[in-house]
């Protein structure tokens, strides 16, 4: 059966090797905009008002539901060896630690990315980027970095909240299946939790969301061919940042825990 | 003695190719200071990428490229900013952007080049420029409220808030009923009148060519093959221009439909 180009391994290796070009030339602009004086300070915090307040109820939606699961799957394999009082502790661990940001990167990902993509790409299509720069402005400046920094600076915030909620979730269920009281089950969550478990999701989010802004920016800004395009682009902006996610977090799983 | 009229842009053996698509061996045109000239041809020719090549959008391959004297061959993007400030672009769907409403999209150049302007100083240029686009009173709405020909009037506003000396026309009558392509045609007259701009359109519209031109630049294979006044064009022996202003199949233009 023949294959169409775009399945053609080095075509697709040679997508990779622009792709990872485009996000470090992107990243260094970015970065460096960002610590000059033509910061839009004004669209950052409006862009991270609108994409946080966008994200919220997901982040919550899955945190909540994952917290509950975890609780229920360790919490009744745990009961087997007469060890379900631990069962906040395992849930607290895996969310603060793994599942808060990875889940959060993957929703926001899915939910601020695709918008960002397809906004700045419709934008691209309609030639509206080409009149900003046109009309003497840099599109870099007013578009990609307050995108870029609003998902970097949000990630944390949002891993933050998922952390707390997913936790809640795992006392709902401990308490509803396993008897468990929600204070007991608060000071031993408490009791083995400490900063730096916090700290490191946190930073992990930090990174998810500067790539998963950088990574929705680039796909917007490289849209073509119409409205199709448009559709296309968003759906590799899900593709790319999901995938980018789940690697940069066995990296940086890797370099905390070597900290 | 007549004086000539100034040269304020001038294409020399500009090149442009799109990975295998090449779009101009050798584009060579220049462009009087005040005339309004129209660089005409069938799609898909290249008059866009001529445009967006000389307002900096695009690239040249090779050949250079004169601006108000100055070459742009090789600018920065920054280096753009004093050209832009003086030339202006009509978008082929207007570009309005949909967040801001037609007051913040006309202000937007304004905001841009000049950082302390005041909000009375705004009111009063928006103001002036819709008057003179023939859309008074319209400033809170939004583009997607907008119809084609208005969006098209709004985005001519907004290009001419800064009173450039260049406009660039793409395509400006496309997609527009008649008594709309009359407006834009008048536009395109009124903006040599009152604002005595210089004005670069591209069209494959026979009837605004002939009607706003002072000149008309025929785009074919590749290069310009004839630059003249509107009465001379039309009278043109060239087959490749006569069968276009004519739409008969001969030469490069076949008919293709079964």
């Amino acid at each position: 059966m023949a294959h169409s180009d775009s399945f053609h391994p080095n075509l697709r290796a040679e997508a990779l090797f622009i792709l990872v070009g485009d996000l470090f030339q992107l990243a260094v602009r970015v970065l460096r905009l960002t610590f000059s004086r033509s910061l839009e300070v004004v669209e950052t915090i409006n862009q991270i008002r609108l994409l946080g307040i966008k994200s919220l109820s997901i982040v919550n939606l899955t945190a909540i539901f994952a917290g509950m699961v975890m609780a229920l799957q360790f919490g009744t394999s745990m009961a087997r060896f007469g060890a379900r009082e631990y069962v906040g502790q395992v849930v607290a661990m895996s969310i603060v630690r793994e599942l808060g940001p990875v889940l959060t990167a993957l929703m926001v990902g899915g939910r601020i990315g695709a918008g960002i993509t397809a906004e700045l790409g419709s934008m691209r299509v309609t030639e509206q980027i080409d009149a900003i720069r046109v009309l003497g402005a840099d599109p870099l400046s007013k578009l990609v970095v307050p995108r870029v920094l609003a998902a970097t600076l949000i990630m944390p915030l949002l891993t933050a909240i998922a952390d707390v909620v997913g936790i809640i979730g795992g006392a709902i269920i401990s308490n509803l299946e396993f008897g468990l009281s929600p204070m007991f089950y608060y000071q031993s969550v408490v009791e083995l939790l400490k900063v730096e478990d916090f700290t490191s999701g946190i930073a992990k989010g930090l990174v998810f969301g500067f790539f998963i802004g950088l990574i929705a920016c680039r796909q917007g800004f490289r849209t073509s061919g119409g409205t199709e395009g448009v559709g296309q682009a968003t759906t590799q902006t899900v593709v790319i940042t999901s995938v980018n996610t789940l690697i940069t977090d066995l990296v940086l799983t890797k370099l905390l825990l070597l900290l | 003695m007549t004086v000539q009229p100034e040269t304020i842009i001038s294409f020399r053996g500009v090149k442009k190719a799109f990975d295998e698509n090449v779009v101009f061996t050798d584009l060579t045109l220049d462009v009087l200071k005040g005339e309004t000239i129209t660089i005409m041809g069938g799609s898909g020719t290249g008059k866009s990428v001529a445009l967006k090549i000389l307002i900096g959008l695009l690239e040249p391959d090779g050949g250079t490229i004169t601006v108000f004297g100055q070459e742009v061959n090789g600018f920065r993007e920054s280096d753009w900013l004093p050209i832009r400030r003086r030339v202006s672009m009509l978008f082929q769907s207007g570009a309005l952007f949909d967040s801001l409403n037609v007051r913040d999209n006309i202000a937007y150049p304004l905001r841009i080049h000049f950082k302390n302007i005041s909000e009375e100083e705004i009111n009063d240029t928006v103001a002036e420029k819709l008057r003179l686009v023939g859309l008074p009173g319209i400033e809170a709405m939004k583009p997607a409220d907008l119809s084609g020909g208005m969006r098209k009037r709004v985005g001519l506003a907004r290009a001419i808030a800064m009173n450039p000396d260049v406009i660039l026309w793409d395509e400006p009558t496309t997609g527009l009923d008649p008594i709309n392509t009359s407006r834009i045609n008048r536009l395109i007259r009124r903006m040599q009148d009152v604002l005595k701009c210089t004005s670069i359109v591209v069209t494959h519209d026979m009837g605004s060519a002939f009607n706003v031109s002072d000149r008309i630049a025929f785009l074919y294979d590749k290069r310009i093959i004839l630059v003249d006044s509107v009465e001379r064009v039309r009278q043109s022996e060239i087959p490749e221009v006569k069968n276009f202003i004519t739409g008969r199949f001969e030469g490069r233009y076949q008919d293709d439909i079964a």
